[in-house]
């Protein structure tokens, strides 16, 4: 109990059961979409209502919080979301990546590496990787359960034989572990690499559509793509105009209204390490 | 020999309406068996139970797969159905918009066969598929038009192209013909001649035009109220048909 009012990290005992049961078998099916009893949330559908159920069933005292937004720290979103857990779970929170225990995130991975004992916990809109070219539920579950992607495939071919590359830049379909197709959520392409084989593990929720899906640690995740279109992620020509990184994702900025741009990190803890420690840029 | 498809005593109802009634028969290698009958006669429900989209009440189909060895159609898992249906097995439907995904382009539509059992490479999926729009008579250089832009006998034989793209060997057609206007319609027949030849395929036809028929089915089946009154070689049964129904049927075509 934190005030008498909430239970401890704001679910009931029954419903953080419930969703731990979901994760475990997520864990033990990688990239199956497992549904499970939403419950409301103190924040509309769209804001990480999935995520935020899923942190709240697997976080404890002794974990240590990061909340990004779009790769940032310091977003109303990624804000509210930390304050509530600090709140209601009276956990430490950090805007660093390594001390993270527990890292909820909104369309980015961290740039730094994640290590073994990590959790990232994504805030997944639409999980279902079918769902723009199947509308029928019962039919892309059908699909999945007989590995019949050939339509998904067949998306690619479009994109291709439309814009002469895949056009697909963000929530970028991939194959988890030889076996089923998964919607990343809605990170950039430039992220998926680092879901392949990651040490950390991988949770996804979603609270409108009322399903969670996981990647474990050192599971194979491949992009898809055609032999002679192979997968490849972003460049820039352009570093980050703040620590001058030419690695990590960035953002484009107009900043006044003359149509000047500014390209920067879109992960600002990382940013901010670089420009603050000097080693940590070398 | 093998038959390659066999019915035997296939019953399906709707209701109290019996769609088809103890229907039997058999399919042989590179042979085209034609459905004919009146509307409501049972032919596509006798269809969509032999290609495994309807289960029958009673009886069953056997079909002497290259895969899989003499298996029921409708015993087999839903997995191997599918497969089966894509990959030894073709269905064009009447109206093309049903047998085509008319968002994407007629070279993805006829690569979604080849893709679906893993081909991964871009240049030469899209190689097969201007084949194909050659050999269905279609302008190569329509290959990255979406079917929306494709007139209804393009839309057709673009259903035709995307359907032997795996090469089947068995292909269920119901009405191919149907809705298209009689210059396209000998088109499409003469494609479907020459590719049945060409590629040995067997097939079997549901129409309700004894003029197709006559082109292109080798034996006739004629259906009324859901059971098959008559049936023998094609020729045998429009020239010299022996049921009262037949006769009817044969005599309301129109002299020209």
């Amino acid at each position: 109990m934190t005030d008498g009012t909430y239970n401890y990290a704001y679910l009931d005992e029954q419903t953080k059961r419930m969703i731990r049961r979901a994760i475990l078998k997520a864990v033990a099916v990688p990239g199956y979409q497992v549904p499970f009893g939403g419950r409301e949330m103190p924040l509309p559908y769209g804001w990480g209502t999935g995520g935020i159920q899923v942190t709240a069933a697997i976080i404890g005292r002794d974990d240590t919080l990061k909340v990004i937004d779009q790769g940032a720290d310091d977003t109303t979103n990624a804000v509210s979301i930390r304050r509530f857990f600090a709140k209601v779970a009276e956990v430490a929170t950090t805007t660093r990546t390594e001390e993270a225990t527990v890292i909820q995130t909104r369309h980015r991975v961290p740039e730094t590496p994640l290590s073994e004992g990590q959790i990232l916990v994504f805030q997944v809109p639409i999980p279902e990787p079918l769902r723009m070219l199947e509308p029928r539920e019962t039919e892309t579950r059908t699909l999945h359960a007989l590995s019949e992607y050939g339509v998904m495939q067949v998306s690619l071919y479009e994109s291709i034989a439309r814009h002469g590359r895949i056009s697909k830049g963000y929530n970028y379909p991939v194959m988890v572990n030889g076996r089923y197709i998964m919607s990343p959520s809605p990170i950039p392409k430039f992220d998926n690499p680092k879901l392949d084989r990651s040490p950390a593990l991988q949770l996804y929720g979603a609270g409108r559509e009322k399903r969670i899906y996981a990647v474990p640690p050192y599971t194979p995740v491949k992009s898809l793509d055609f032999d002679d279109h192979p997968f490849e992620i972003e460049t820039w020509e352009q570093c980050c105009e703040l620590c001058g990184s030419k690695e990590s994702f960035l953002d484009e900025m107009i900043v006044d209204d003359d149509g000047k741009r500014l390209f920067v990190c879109s992960d600002t803890d990382y940013c901010e390490r670089r420009r603050t420690l000097p080693e940590a840029a070398e | 020999m093998k038959p390659l498809l066999s019915a035997k005593g296939l019953t399906r109802r709707f209701g109290a309406r019996v769609a088809c009634r103890d229907v039997d028969f058999d399919l042989w290698p590179g042979e085209v068996l034609g459905i004919v009958g009146e509307s409501g006669s049972g032919k596509t429900t006798l269809l969509n139970c032999l290609a495994g989209r309807l289960t029958p009440e009673l009886g069953s189909v056997t079909y002497d797969s290259a895969a899989y060895g003499t298996v029921d159609v409708h015993d087999l898992s839903e997995a191997r159905r599918r497969l089966l249906s894509r990959t030894e097995w073709g269905f064009v439907n009447q109206d093309a918009r049903e047998g085509l995904r008319m968002g994407v382009s007629a070279g993805a539509n006829i690569g979604e066969r080849l893709m679906a059992v893993g081909a991964r490479h871009y240049g030469d999926i899209r190689r097969t598929a201007s084949d194909w729009l050659d050999r269905v008579e279609i302008e190569r250089d329509r290959l990255d038009d979406r079917p929306t832009a494709y007139s209804g006998g393009m839309r057709q034989r673009l259903q035709i192209a995307r359907n032997l793209v795996s090469e089947p060997r068995l292909v269920f057609m119901d009405e191919p013909t149907g809705g298209l206007d009689v210059s396209v319609q000998a088109r499409i027949l003469d494609l479907l001649r020459s590719l049945v030849d060409s590629l040995h395929l067997s097939a079997v036809l549901v129409t309700h035009d004894l003029g197709v028929a006559r082109l292109l089915t080798h034996r006739l089946m004629v259906m009324q109220g859901g059971a098959v009154v008559e049936d023998g070689l094609t020729d045998q049964v429009l020239d010299d048909p022996q049921h009262a129904y037949t006769q009817m049927l044969v005599a309301s075509i129109l002299p020209v």
